[in-house]
């Protein structure tokens, strides 16, 4: 920045300063100025530069801030593909819609190149800002606060007395209280104006908080990144008896990232013991959920001993530095289908997945091994409604979300699965293109599904085979995530609100005081004080330095009953400044808050 | 049913009966504050004059003689004068402030009352009821938690009746330090009324436990935070809201432009433009970094539920909308050109967003934070 630029931007910033103080009222801060209205210098050089500083002006700064609260919006009002269901979902419904919501990336905002673009600029901007500024509050730092103004009169707040005391005397005392006041002083001799004087300033920790804020979000910015670069994520259930160990073929889903992939999956595991729920049994909150817990064995290590362990919801286990969450749960109904041939052709839990808060589930219970009557394969599948407390002549839906009475109602199928086709298939749902639906025999006209009590079973028409329902078992999901950066952002976070409270709460002031030997012999004392605003605490403050130079200036009674008294100021009586309400249009005030 | 049960039964009916009665008393001070405003606009000083820059109030130069004191003098053009006493020799340096750039010299109205004595009176019957109210109102809460054994902000009716009870105890905490707030408690009673109207009509729930996901410490200390942070965001909205009008009234009659009297004559009674502003500004900032720790505790939370700190979840989301928002309110009264109305319309802006995500992503958006009992 060349010195020219630099003094242009120190005067452009004068706070509330009057123009007329110059110097004493530059550099309260370190806002750069906005220069919006300048002309670029002509050439690629000019042009450039003028688009840095437009883009580092707070003006632009600004803008974008708004557009990145906007640009937020419809990512929490569409769905987003880390809920791929809800974008099907909302696909289906809205086919016309999507294909464009598709393309401008709506369905995953966050990650969309459009909202990168406004946090890039936006980050590219306080780069361009906070740099600058730090150099600059570094200079400030160095150098002593600016000598006094010509005239304190026109300082926002002043006060001004006559004394007996020698004018030494009275600057000395009054450095050394307004040290005690914790200023930075400058005690200077006699300068261009008459007599000497103390400057002194306050509050820099406002700057320097500003600045900690404004850091600590590019340590934010940066812990994201290195989060998202960082993480994977997977998704197992497991139903009560099971294990899982940490490998990729184990996921239901996994999630990788840039840096951390299947290979980087470290050996541990654990197994589902028994899985805890509670429920309200009673009142207005019947079936709201009241104890989840995993009752989990697991182990680190590729040989590392079997440890008891418990998972809840808001405790996840840390196996090795990942995390275990438990992220839901629901139940598994055990059953043995025999097919036609009076073989075992499955066996064992099937889970379903809660469809509600009382846990109607759903599920598909799929037997690809079946044989028909003359021994030729003929996959069955059976597909409907899992209730933990349910009645059977009111449909498949739960009441309690308890095992109270459970009941399974389902269809069956027989035909082709379509498993074969190598298409990987959702075990929840059935495809029922190749499949022809089995008419059973129902109690309820009209109704194909059976409901089954645990102990029952289906006896398909025909000799085709049977389903027994044999009991149910719980099942519990496991989110496991390796994630880095967490602690980094705790800071910045924790940095953001430290430098934040210094930034709004901490005022950025400066006072002087001049004393000089007045033409009747007696000395002038003046002080006067400027903020980065001005509010009544500056004045207080004036106040209470005049009250505590007393002792050592103490007041001479005023001759005249002027304002002013004898300020050698040529009569600005400031009070009467008047100002008409055109320029006020523009509020220049920002005094921090002291509520 | 258990004793236990039977006992937090109780707790949880008297803390109905004191809402309930609270709200009976907050109506009281609803009308006194109307009665105020009323008979204030019988006073003298009804249509503030036209006269601008004459309006300086100065102080006068008060009794510096009292024997043994000194006072010294703050003289603020059109504000509120402060006097700093101290036992001290007879005489008295003044301190002058000069009118700040932003305030048009027009001084601070009288307040709802004017200069009515009888409109003074009812306004401070008004403000003797919002205290008792308020008593009733934490009582009720109180009773609340104690009812249900836990703090009280598990749903939205909690949070809903906590608001209020945490925005009238901050506008008594101002009029017990003395700030010149009391121009804000007919429009204070009268959200608190429609805010516990609608807690207990169309929010109630006599929730008495939570779901797993919700125990946990870090809510605790995330809930109560956002809870102080909007009602203090909401005092400085209305704050805002009212310096917007203030502001054109000022407009207006520095241009000798005509006003509807009956307008003319309720703005003539607010504070000046310029003490709204502040007034505003000084919450808003006030609590920006109490808004900024509730999203970090938030995020702290959701690590330990979730697995995650940060998954753009709607709540998450619209807590993020509403702090950029508010960063932007920030910015714009740093920023030539963005200072007064159009920061004051970012700064209701933001807070309709604090309120979309409060009530609308409760009630519109479904994500993991639905739980909140609607
Ligand atoms: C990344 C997004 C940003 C956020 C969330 C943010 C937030 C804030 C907040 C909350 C304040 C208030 C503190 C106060 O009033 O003193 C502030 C002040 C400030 N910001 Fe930013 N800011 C951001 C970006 C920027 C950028 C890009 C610039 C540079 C142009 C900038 C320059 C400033 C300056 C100069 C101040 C001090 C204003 C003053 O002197 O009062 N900020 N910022």
């Amino acid at each position: 920045m060349s010195i020219t630029e630099k003094s242009e931007r120190d005067a452009g910033r004068s706070g509330d300063a009057p123009e007329e103080l110059g110097a004493a009222g530059a550099q309260l801060s370190t806002q750069p100025v906005d220069s919006l209205n300048s002309v670029p210098a002509l050439g690629v050089v000019g042009w450039l530069r003028w688009m840095w500083r437009q883009l580092t002006s707070m003006r632009v700064a600004l803008v974008l801030l708004f557009l990145l609260s906007l640009a937020a919006i419809p990512g929490s009002l569409i769905p987003q593909h880390s809920d791929a269901l809800k974008v099907d979902t909302f696909k289906k419904h809205h086919p016309g819609i999507s294909p464009l919501y598709e393309r401008l990336g709506l369905f995953h905002v966050y990650s969309s190149p459009w909202f990168a673009a406004i946090y890039i600029l936006l980050f590219v901007s306080l780069a361009g800002c906070i740099v600058p500024r730090t150099w600059q509050f570094v200079g400030q730092l160095r150098a002593r606060p600016p000598a006094a103004p010509r005239h304190l009169t026109r300082l926002p707040a002043y006060s001004t007395w006559r004394t007996d005391a020698d004018p030494d005397q009275v600057l000395k005392a009054a450095h050394k209280a307004l040290r005690g006041r914790r200023f930075r002083t400058s005690l200077s001799a006699a300068g261009d104006v008459p007599g000497g004087s103390v400057a002194a300033e306050k509050g820099y920790l406002r700057e320097a908080g500003n600045l900690l804020f404004h850091v600590a979000l590019f340590g934010l910015l940066i812990s994201f990144a290195v989060t998202s670069l960082n993480k994977a994520e997977g998704g197992k259930l497991i139903v009560e008896g099971d294990g899982f160990a940490n490998n990729l073929t184990q996921y239901d889903d996994f999630s990788p990232s840039t840096l951390y992939g299947a290979d980087d999956l470290k050996p541990f595991g654990f197994t589902l013991d028994s899985f805890d729920s509670k429920y309200e049994t009673s009142g207005p909150d019947i079936g709201s959920p009241r104890v989840f817990k995993a009752n989990i064995h697991y182990w680190n290590g590729a040989d590392g001993k079997p440890v008891k362990g418990v998972i809840d919801t808001n405790h996840p286990l840390s196996i090795g530095g990942e995390k275990v969450y438990l992220i839901g749960h629901g139940y598994a109904p055990v059953v043995t289908v025999k097919d036609a041939q009076g073989n075992v052709a499955f066996q064992g839990p099937v889970p379903f997945l809660p469809q509600d808060s009382n846990i109607t589930s759903t599920g598909t219970i799929k037997v690809p091994d079946a044989l028909d009557k003359k021994g030729k394969p003929d996959q069955l599948a059976f597909t409907g409604y899992f209730t933990p407390t349910g009645d059977a002549s009111a449909g498949p839906r739960s009441f309690f979300p308890g095992l109270d009475a459970p009941l399974l109602f389902l269809n069956a199928y027989h035909g082709d699965l379509g498993i074969d086709s190598g298409i990987s298939q959702n075990v929840y749902q059935l495809d029922t293109k190749h499949m022809k639906q089995i008419k059973l025999e129902t109690s309820t006209p009209g109704i194909n599904a059976v409901a089954l009590k645990p102990g029952e079973a289906i006896t398909l028409p025909n000799g085709a085979g049977s389903l027994t329902f044999t009991g149910v078992k719980t099942w519990a999901s496991f989110q496991i995530s390796h994630q880095s950066g967490n602690e980094t952002a705790l800071i910045s976070g924790a940095a953001a609100i430290l430098g934040l409270m210094g930034s709004l709460f901490i005022q950025r002031r400066r006072i002087w005081v001049r004393a000089s030997r007045g033409a009747d012999g007696t000395t002038v004392v003046e002080t006067g004080g400027l903020g980065r605003s001005e509010s009544v605490r500056i004045a207080d403050e004036i106040g209470a330095l005049a009250l505590q130079l007393q002792p050592d200036a103490p007041a001479l009674p005023d001759d005249e009953n002027d304002e002013n008294g004898e300020n050698g100021d040529g009569g600005a009586e400031v009070e009467s400044t008047s100002r008409t309400a055109s320029d006020t249009a523009t509020r220049t005030d920002d005094e921090g808050a002291r509520a | 049913m258990n004793i236990a049960a039977a006992v937090n039964e109780n707790f949880a009916n008297y803390s109905n009966y004191l809402i309930r009665s609270a709200m009976f008393v907050y109506a009281l001070a609803f009308l006194a504050h109307l009665a105020e405003w009323v008979f204030g606009s019988r006073s003298k000083v009804a249509v503030q004059s036209a006269a601008l820059a004459a309006e300086t109030r100065e102080a006068q130069e008060q009794d510096g003689g009292k024997a043994g004191t000194v006072a010294v003098k703050v003289v603020q053009r059109g504000g509120a004068t402060t006097t700093l006493e101290r036992p001290r020799p007879r005489i008295v340096p003044k301190v002058v402030t000069r009118a700040s750039a932003s305030d048009r010299g027009i001084a601070d109205g009288p307040g709802a009352a004017g200069e009515d004595e009888k409109g003074d009176l009812y306004g401070r019957v008004a403000i003797a009821f919002t205290v008792l109210a308020w008593l009733l109102h934490f009582g009720g809460v109180l009773f609340r938690a104690i009812s249900v054994q836990r703090p009280p902000w598990g749903n939205m009716y909690e949070f809903s009746t906590t608001f209020g009870m945490v925005a009238v105890g901050a506008y008594l905490v101002l009029l017990l330090m003395k700030k010149n707030v009391r121009w804000i408690g007919l429009f204070l009673t009268t959200s608190v009324l429609l805010d516990l109207g609608l807690a207990t009509s169309v929010l109630y729930t006599s929730s008495d436990q939570l779901v797993p996901a919700l125990h946990s410490y870090w809510l605790w200390i995330h809930v109560s935070c956002a809870i102080i942070s909007g009602a203090i965001f909401y005092l400085a909205a209305v704050g805002t809201m009212l310096y917007l009008f203030r502001d054109r009234y000022e407009t207006a009659l520095a241009a000798n432009r005509e006003q509807n009297r009956r307008w003319a004559d309720i703005m003539s009674r607010l504070p000046a433009a310029a003490s709204l502003d502040k007034f505003a500004y000084r919450m808003n900032a006030l609590v920006f970094p109490l808004w900024t720790f509730t999203i970090i505790a938030g995020a702290i939370w959701a690590q330990a539920a979730w697995g995650r700190y940060w998954g753009w979840d709607p709540k998450e989301t619209w807590a993020f909308i509403t702090w950029v928002a508010y960063a932007c309110y920030l910015h714009a009264r740093a920023t030539a050109g963005w200072k007064g109305r159009k920061a004051a319309y970012l700064a209701l802006i933001a807070f309709a967003c604090f309120l979309f995500n409060y009530y609308g992503v409760n009630i519109f958006v479904t994500g993991k934070h639905s739980y909140a009992g609607v």
